[in-house]
């Protein structure tokens, strides 16, 4: 038996090993917090943040697109984008189940969102753009069940004048797989939007801006429990305005005086900067149906429609240009054939002209008799151009309208652009008919705007515009830009003042005096000049043309218009009246005095003018 | 000033005050632990332990009452009934673990009341049978005292509240005076079950043991016993592993690496180091810490409730916890060491181990320096039946300081 004084005397002992390991201990502990709170808080701090942050973008509205006037044609209005933040899949998908009737995801769709999971499973997904307010309603109603689920107010394109605008703006959509995969969409991530055609597709980096980033903070489930507000998040940089030369107001009574259940299209330039103050193709679509992903249904509908809604007929289909083509005959001719405008034929018109073996028809089966080319543009002869072309010969022909740009682009501001078609030599022949399969006869058709002979809207409206000004050609541009003003294309009409005063008057005669082929559609107040064209194609009915400019001795606007079948026989041609009340109505919304008398003033009677 | 209040039975006004001053912190902190965005159980739950506290003390001020020798008189009986919970739970236990006696409108943990049952057992067998502790067999009585609440909780499982029990029987062993060695010996055993993953480093144990027995020259005898003790123990070690719980094998791996299960078992760690080292030196500030806000910090109001304070008071707070922490742990070994009754010492002495192991072992889980061991922290930590017991403790370790 120990004794109690040994037993204490080891308690004294033990007691004081006891409290050396109440430091001891705790000691250990404290260094673990010095080393948690003091030395590595940055590290958890930062850990922190990401458990609790995510990003979410926040798009950068576009940039606003103005008509002349200072009228939106493009606008954003604020949208609500349901989007699921990044978590398990199954979840994901049990997440887009439950939304999938009110959402109307088919299940193409819903396909498509989980395989855009698998690839980016950090990112959050959009799983519907531009969800109505029901469909917001629905979800904020049920917040517990739908706790992954983001309801985001974004910025959404609107176009207020829709249809009559669709063409020139395009549309935007979600950036698609190939754009991706494209240099020029280098930092755009899938689910955003792009510009998909026209002007969005056009000036898409300009338009865009940046987007913005926002932070939300979520909790261990990963579902949203406040939004952290703009101040801690990058705001998104709205994209750049842009301000076009189109009249918006125009291009709305275009679209209500187009012919009902005819297609074509018409575009009006500035001659003098090449501003484009109108474009309007028909029929024509609802760019707003494109926002938030178009149906799949109407989307088909649109691209099968036999009468290809979205097709811009100005800047992508070419048509035989028919006899508005005879100003470039003419003029080619005055440079390098020696015609004049009282050039006369040896053969008068008497409805048509043997070539050899073939009868080449006037249009007026009882003839047009003596003319010359004065009278033969007011009247529109065929003969008499059969004539001219065979006297300027292939050869010269195929130069000269190559020196004019035909058969390129004219370079507007549109994607899209096509060039239009003719051809550049003879080997153009060769290749395609076959050596010796051809005959020189083709110029004849040539002359006449048919045969292998196809132009845009935009081509024969930039040659007008030369014409009309006699000043280098502009570019068409779609932006109002000085610098787009400025530029000129690489070719010139290289045309005597005086000669092409003579045109100009030959094509003021057309419209305004008896018997031109436009007489019926004069203006009543100013002089409107241009030509006719009724182009024979192998569809149907020939097409409509008119292209003209006015007031012809001032020229504010140029007008090129094409109604497809637009002219049966007999019928009066469609697209003459169009363009006449298009012009009509931009030179009265310019405030442009009416002139006296309108009319063409000859040049004979004008005081010659120095170095004229 | 506090040391001058004179209440009968409180034999140390201090720590009694400071005993207090704590739990009314504790539930602050649970209070705190129960502002969270996402509908939690810990919401509004500090006030269950408001009731708590308030029994807590009707059993502080009993306990202080019972003279030295009635609680003597009453270990057995303590000991008795701990052990009839303890099988009753494995019956009739419910909550997660199946540790929890549905005890009519409250809840009663049987491993929490086991721990005092056995202590008060520990301290009467101990406390009347002073040395010499030649032969490790004179140590059966407090061995199989340990064991039958050690196995008990075992079963549930309960793998945290069985360690305390080793715990307690070291620590009273200790303070009896036992030789170190021979609780070394005694606890060789349990060592071999650690080294046992590992036969090179079992064996390298073993030889100590061996090498041990030699220089102190025991019963053969009993050499031998212990030789197989650890021969057995170490063969153990894989056939426990296999048969532990997934939960409970992950719980010990991601204490190597939290990343290997980071959404799994390492989440409570790594969550509640972010949750304390985000903290930083000042904190987030009361209430507002972000990681338990959005529950990103799991068991907030229980085992990780020292997160919080991590989180929301930063390394100051920590600081003065920690201080106030040692504080008390050294106040309750004053009352032990100047006690000369061997019963009453022996009862605060063990008090004082519960405490520390439990202080060391939940901080260090909350700052990654231990495996997830599921052991409240004393006085903060959510759970009534714990406090009651530690209460009761302070109770009599009240009186141990009253008759001193």
């Amino acid at each position: 038996m120990k004794g109690d004084n040994e037993h204490r005397s080891i308690r004294k002992q033990r007691g004081r090993w006891a409290a050396r390991a109440i430091f001891f201990c705790l000691s250990i502990v404290a260094a673990g917090f010095i080393n948690l709170q003091i030395f590595s808080t940055d590290l958890y701090t930062l850990r922190s943040s990401e458990n609790r942050l995510r990003t979410i973008t926040v798009p950068a509205p576009r940039g606003t697109i103005y008509d002349r006037h200072g009228r939106a044609i493009a606008d954003n209005v604020p949208g609500y984008d349901v989007s699921m933040l990044p978590g398990p899949r199954d979840s994901i998908s049990a997440g887009l189940d439950r939304l999938a009737d009110r959402l109307e995801l088919s299940p193409e769709r819903r396909t498509a969102l989980l395989s855009r999971n698998r690839d980016r499973p950090g990112e959050a997904l959009v799983v519907r753009e531009n969800a109505n307010f029901e469909q917001v309603a629905f979800i904020e109603e049920r917040r517990p069940r739908f706790r992954r689920v983001v309801v985001d107010q974004r910025p959404h394109r609107r176009y207020p004048a829709g249809p009559a605008i669709a063409h020139m703006i395009g549309y935007v959509g979600e950036i698609s797989q190939e754009e991706l995969a494209r240099p020029e969409y280098a930092g755009y991530e899938s689910g955003q939007s792009v510009g998909k055609a026209g002007l969005e597709q056009q000036y898409e980096h300009r338009l865009a801006g940046r987007d913005g980033i926002r932070y939300a903070e979520v909790n261990a489930l990963g579902s949203v429990v406040r939004d952290l507000g703009v101040a801690q998040a990058q705001p998104p940089v709205p994209g750049d305005d842009l301000h076009l030369g189109i009249d918006l107001d125009l291009q709305m009574y275009a679209d209500s005086v187009f012919p009902d259940g005819m297609r074509g299209g018409v575009v009006a330039l500035d001659p003098v900067t090449g501003e484009v103050l109108l474009l309007y193709s028909h029929p024509t679509f609802d760019p707003n149906a494109f926002i938030g992903g178009i149906p799949l249904n109407l989307w088909n509908a649109l691209r099968e429609h036999p009468d290809e809604p979205l097709l811009d007929r100005v800047s992508m289909a070419s048509y035989p240009p028919g006899s508005t083509w005879k100003l470039v005959m003419s003029t080619i001719g005055m440079k390098t054939a020696d015609l004049a405008i009282e050039t006369y034929h040896a053969d008068t018109c008497d409805g048509g002209l043997w070539y050899h073996t073939r009868y080449f028809r006037c249009w007026l089966s009882r003839g047009h008799g003596r003319l010359n080319l004065s009278e033969a543009i007011k009247h529109s002869c065929n003969v008499w151009f059969y004539q001219a072309g065979q006297r300027i010969g292939l050869d010269p022909l195929l130069a000269g309208v190559g020196e004019f740009g035909f058969g390129r682009a004219t370079g507007i501001d549109l994607p899209s652009e096509r060039s239009g078609l003719f051809p550049d030599s003879r080997q153009w022949y060769d290749d395609r008919l076959g050596r010796g399969r051809w005959t020189e006869a083709v110029v004849w058709n040539l002359s006449i705007g048919q045969g292998e002979n196809e132009q845009t809207l935009l081509a024969m409206a930039q040659f007008y515009a030369a014409l009309a000004t006699g000043r280098a050609p502009v570019i068409p541009h779609l932006v109002r830009d000085e610098m787009l003003a400025q530029q000129r294309a690489d070719w010139t009409l290289d045309l005597p003042e005086v000669q092409r005063r003579q045109l100009v008057d030959a094509l003021a005669r057309v419209v305004n005096e008896p018997g031109g082929t436009a007489y019926g559609n004069r203006l009543a107040r100013w002089t409107l000049a241009g030509k006719t064209g009724t182009a024979q194609n192998p569809h149907g009915e020939p097409h409509s043309w008119f292209v003209g400019f006015a007031p012809a001795y001032d020229p504010r606007i140029v007008i090129a218009a094409v109604v497809e079948h637009g002219h049966p026989d007999g019928a009066p041609s469609l697209a003459v009246p169009l363009a006449a009340g298009i012009v009509d109505r931009h030179l009265e919304t310019l405030g442009l005095p009416p002139e006296d008398a309108p009319g063409v003033r000859p040049a004979e009677a004008l005081p010659p003018r120095a170095g004229g | 000033m506090i040391a001058r209040l004179r209440i009968p039975g409180v034999g140390d006004p201090t720590l009694l005050v400071l005993v207090l001053f704590m739990t009314g912190l504790g539930i602050a902190m649970i209070y705190s632990a129960g502002l969270v965005d996402v509908p939690s159980l810990a919401t509004g739950i500090w006030v269950r332990q408001l009731y708590w506290f308030g029994v807590a003390i009707v059993a502080l001020a009993v306990t202080s009452r019972f003279s030295l020798r009635f609680i003597e008189w009453l270990a057995p009986w303590a000991y008795g009934i701990s052990v009839f919970l303890l099988i009753l739970v494995l019956f009739i236990g419910t909550g997660p673990n199946g540790s929890w006696l549905e005890l009519g409108p409250g809840r009663l943990q049987p491993a929490e009341v086991a721990k005092l049952g056995t202590i008060l057992m520990l301290a009467r067998v101990l406390g009347g049978a002073p040395g010499p502790y030649e032969r490790l067999l004179e140590l059966w009585k407090p061995a199989v005292i340990t064991l039958v609440p050690f196995a008990l909780v075992l079963l549930q499982p309960d793998l945290g509240s069985a360690m305390i029990f080793g715990a307690l029987l070291l620590a009273a062993l200790y303070w009896s005076g036992v030789p170190l060695f021979k609780i070394f010996l005694l606890a060789s055993p349990g060592l071999s079950l650690l080294l046992g993953f590992n036969w090179i480093a079992w064996g390298l144990g073993f030889l100590v043991v061996a090498a041990g027995l030699y220089v102190h020259r025991l019963f053969v005898l009993e050499a031998v016993g212990v030789l197989l003790a650890n021969v057995f123990t170490g063969a153990l070690t894989l056939r426990i592993w296999d048969s532990l719980a997934d939960y409970q094998r992950n719980r010990l791996l991601v204490f190597l690496d939290p990343d290997i299960d980071p959404l799994g078992a390492g989440w409570h760690l790594i969550q509640s180091k972010v949750a304390i080292g985000s903290g930083g030196f000042i904190g987030a500030g009361f209430a507002n810490g972000p990681q338990k806000r959005l529950a990103f910090l799991p068991e907030q109001h229980t085992d990780f409730i020292f997160s919080v304070v991590g989180e929301e008071f930063g390394f100051i707070g920590v600081t003065l916890f920690l201080v106030l922490f040692a504080f008390l742990l050294w106040r309750v070994l004053q009352v032990a060491s100047s006690m000369d009754d061997r019963f009453g010492s022996l009862i605060a002495f063990c008090l004082f181990a519960v405490l520390l192991t439990h202080i060391v072992v939940n901080l260090g889980m909350a700052v990654g320096m231990m495996p997830v061991i599921g052991l409240p922290l004393p006085l903060l930590s959510y759970g009534g039946s714990f406090l009651l017991v530690l209460y009761a403790g302070f109770g009599i370790v009240q009186r141990v300081a009253w008759e001193a």
